[in-house]
């Protein structure tokens, strides 16, 4: 490709080159003087021509097409200065919207997408800290479809997700169903549910207590009014191999992993006046500002549609736009309600639990139990009361919760739970919608080219395939298409509607 | 190849057009058919993979064309006709009940259409071993609640999600037979605990499932009035007795001397 300096020399002016260890290529230097030391030195430079040839080779390498070398040093990993569409947060949420729109346009270069995550360890993030379910068993339509959708996208997702020439994707699905546990007074609670999930075709059965007692015979049935379990696309699975599935094929089809921060936006501003005679801002965003990690250099990115996928802090990231920050009593001043809650995980031993056949319980008092594993271990938690919500500035665990919320009513569920020990405990945050603990898509009314995907409240992982599927589309159709989700959209915050999900863990 | 690299300093630094004339000679001289034909496929990627998922496809379509769901034969027929259709189309063997004669097919696939004369007889054993059949190709048995007995031995495309839809049985099934089968794990044999009427299932020979001495221990505790043939118990299993107990008996005899 270049073509190297010819080099001439004679057997004396190398001594003296090497001699005088000389890094720059300043060959034809002609001396008089030569040492006798002649063998040794003679070894030493071609030792060092012979380095610098091959950092020069590399040099060359590294300018080939298809390299990032450039002549002008630029900071590595800096996103692009244009895009399409920016995504905010690398979790399993922002991965699978990237991977949509991908799907849907064939052709690499028709749309330009950046996905923008700030931890690239994903130390923080919900999907990795997760327990992994999936269920059939809500309370709402949407639920329900989003579900049935994410679970027919598992069965196949080799054919969605595969990559050529890698190894096939496994989940580690196990297919034992959730068992929800009703008291006197949810029991006709469950029933609708249970009404609503037949009819869009979800295999789930009730049982009386007595039939409870002898498909669970571990199970105390005192308090129990009716039991309802998942016969089939329900189960738990390892959520980092979906999030790295999704990840490994949306980049192999020309999505943009940037690892940095979205520190602002610029944004032009609009007036306009709502029928009441209010006056409005509505903003469209056109630069997002994404800041690199350990360093203040920061990049505007130039983009048409941003989606914020941000899980627990996409509520910091509405911050940003100045929502929630208009005057009082107007729709502007209503703030993305989603915020972190912290949930603590444990992981306890105990050799003589439920065995292959062990469900994911959830009990009416909050607590949920599964296994994992073979090896006699299960993982346990539970939400704490709305008064109780502990600190949400780092993600340490409170073993006292286990031990006074926790573990009375698991032994009381489950009597073999009486002797356990406590082997391990993570925490995690909820993207916590505190309006209504359900998801959030579509757009931002008064900023008309965000597109939310958040709230999940602790159901994102599994909803998470056909979520990304219905932004997508809304994104590059301008409609949802498969599963109508516009219940989910954000006017139903701004008008005070909740539509409640009864089945919240 | 060149000109492409000289493409890329350009978009990275004005001063560029200098160290362009210098390397003119390069830009002209032509690329490779074999880089040529290279870059353009570098272009087309998102095609290239699907023409590869094409030919894919194609190569699964066997699989999917032998597990179609037989709508139209089931509104025509019936229901018991459309799985004995699909069971012959697939390859395997099955009883109707209160009658001992298989239905099957010779050795060219060929199968006689008889069961078509007798719409009302339900099926009660199955027998797909070595077959194609997947969880798509078991919505046509679904109707057969009178299912009593389902060989599904060495099929490489049983899996996980294949059981979990067994539950549908789970009222009448008694024997079951899941051996060989290639893409069984622990987390699918999990689902078979809906099936309470199980008599007998024989787990023998998965190669996914690690430890097959302890998940035989563990379905057999999770069906207790089962019969389960699979894996003696202390297979998989890391005993370390042998290790042990002679360093011990060792190190006594040491210490005796
Ligand atoms: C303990 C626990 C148990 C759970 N159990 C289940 C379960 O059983 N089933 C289920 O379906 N769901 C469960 N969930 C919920 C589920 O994990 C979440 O709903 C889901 O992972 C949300 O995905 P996400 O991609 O929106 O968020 P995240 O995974 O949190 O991803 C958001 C990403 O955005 C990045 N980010 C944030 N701000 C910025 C910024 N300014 N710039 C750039 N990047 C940014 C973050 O680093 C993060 O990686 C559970 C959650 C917890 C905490």
């Amino acid at each position: 490709m270049f073509s190297l300096p010819k080099v001439r020399f004679t057997g004396r002016s190398y001594k003296t080159l090497s001699l005088i260890n000389s890094h720059c290529c300043s060959f034809g230097v002609n001396s008089s003087r030569s040492f006798g030391t002649g063998r040794h030195v003679r070894k030493d430079f071609i030792q060092d021509l012979e380095n610098q040839f091959k950092a020069f080779r590399d040099k060359a390498k590294a300018a080939m097409p298809g390299s990032d070398w450039s002549p002008i040093q630029v900071t590595r990993g800096l996103p692009p200065e244009r895009a399409d569409v920016v995504i905010i947060g690398g979790g399993v949420i922002g991965w699978s919207i990237a991977y949509w729109l991908k799907r849907k346009l064939m052709s690499r270069d028709s749309l330009r997408v950046v996905l923008v995550e700030k931890d690239p360890t994903y130390s923080q993030a919900s999907t990795v800290l997760s327990a992994g379910g999936i269920r059939q068993q809500f309370s709402l339509k949407e639920n329900i479809q989003l579900s049935l959708a994410s679970a027919s996208f598992m069965k196949n997702i080799n054919e969605h997700l595969g990559v050529l020439n890698e190894d096939p994707i496994d989940l580690q699905f196990n297919h034992s169903g959730y068992l929800f546990l009703a008291n006197e007074a949810w029991a006709h609670i469950m029933e609708e549910s249970y009404a609503i999930q037949k009819e869009l075709g979800a295999e789930v059965t009730l049982l009386s207590p007595a039939q409870l007692k002898e498909r669970f015979p571990c199970v105390n049935t005192d308090g129990v009014a009716l039991a309802s379990l998942g016969l089939e696309n329900e189960g738990w699975f390892d959520p980092w191999t979906l999030l790295n599935a999704f990840r490994r094929k949306a980049m192999s089809m020309g999505v943009y992993q940037c690892f940095g921060e979205v520190t602002g936006f610029r944004c032009w501003t609009q007036n306009a006046e709502t029928t009441d005679g209010d006056l409005l801002n509505i903003k469209r965003i056109k630069y997002v500002n994404v800041q690199m990690p350990n360093s203040l250099e920061y990049q505007p990115v130039e983009c048409a549609v941003v989606v914020n996928a941000a899980g627990a802090s996409s509520g910091k990231i509405g911050d940003m736009l100045g929502i929630g920050h208009g005057p009082k009593t107007s729709v502007a001043a209503i703030p993305v309600p989603v915020e972190p809650r912290k949930r603590f995980v444990y992981v306890v031993h105990c050799p003589d639990g439920p065995g292959l056949e062990c469900p994911f319980l959830i009990d009416y008092s909050g607590v949920y139990l599964r296994r994992e594993g073979l090896g006699g271990n299960y993982i346990t938690g539970m939400s704490p009361e709305e008064s109780e919500e502990p600190d949400c500035s780092n993600l340490d665990v409170d073993h006292e919760f286990f031990q006074e919320k926790i573990w009375p009513r698991l032994a009381h569920r489950i009597p073999v739970f009486e002797n356990l020990k406590v082997s391990g405990a993570w925490a995690g945050f909820y993207d916590y919608n505190s309006f209504d603990q359900n998801g959030i898509v579509g757009l931002h009314p008064l900023v008309n080219n965000m597109y939310f995907a958040t709230g999940f409240s602790g159901h994102g992982l599994q909803h998470s395939p056909a979520v990304g599927r219905a932004v997508a589309e809304l994104i590059l159709d301008g409609r949802f298409k498969t599963i109508d989700m516009s219940s989910f959209d954000f006017r139903r915050i701004l008008r005070q509607e909740p539509m409640l999900e009864k089945n919240i863990v | 190849m060149a000109a492409s690299m000289l493409f890329q300093m350009r978009r990275h630094c004005s001063l560029v057009p200098c160290l362009t004339v210098a390397k003119r000679q390069y830009a002209s001289n032509p690329p490779s058919l074999f880089s040529k034909v290279f870059l353009q496929l570098n272009q087309r990627f998102l095609e290239v993979e699907y023409l590869i998922r094409l030919g894919n496809w194609f190569k699964n379509r066997d699989v999917r064309r032998k597990n179609l769901f037989y709508d139209y034969a089931q509104k025509k027929y019936g229901v018991n006709v459309a799985a004995a259709y699909s069971i012959l189309k697939l390859g395997g063997a099955f009883r109707f009940a209160g009658q001992t004669e298989w239905f099957c097919t010779d050795s060219k696939g060929k199968f006689s259409f008889d069961f078509v004369n007798t719409p009302d007889s339900t099926i009660e054993e199955i027998d797909l071993s070595r077959t194609l059949i997947n969880q798509a190709g078991l919505h046509n048995l679904m109707s057969q609640r009178k299912l009593r007995s389902l060989s599904v031995q060495g099929c490489p495309e049983v899996d996980d999600w294949f059981l979990a839809r067994l539950h549908v049985f789970s009222e009448t099934l008694q024997e079951l037979n899941l051996s060989h089968c290639p893409r069984i794990t622990v987390g699918g044999l999990a689902a078979l605990q809906h099936l309470r009427q199980l008599q007998q299932l024989d787990i023998s020979s998965l190669p996914q499932v690690q430890s097959p001495g302890l998940v035989h221990i563990l379905v057999e505790e999770m069906l207790p009035h089962c019969k389960v043939i699979g894996a003696e118990y202390d297979q998989g299993l890391q005993i370390q007795t042998d290790n042990r107990e002679p360093t011990d008996a060792d190190s006594l005899r040491h210490a005796q001397t």
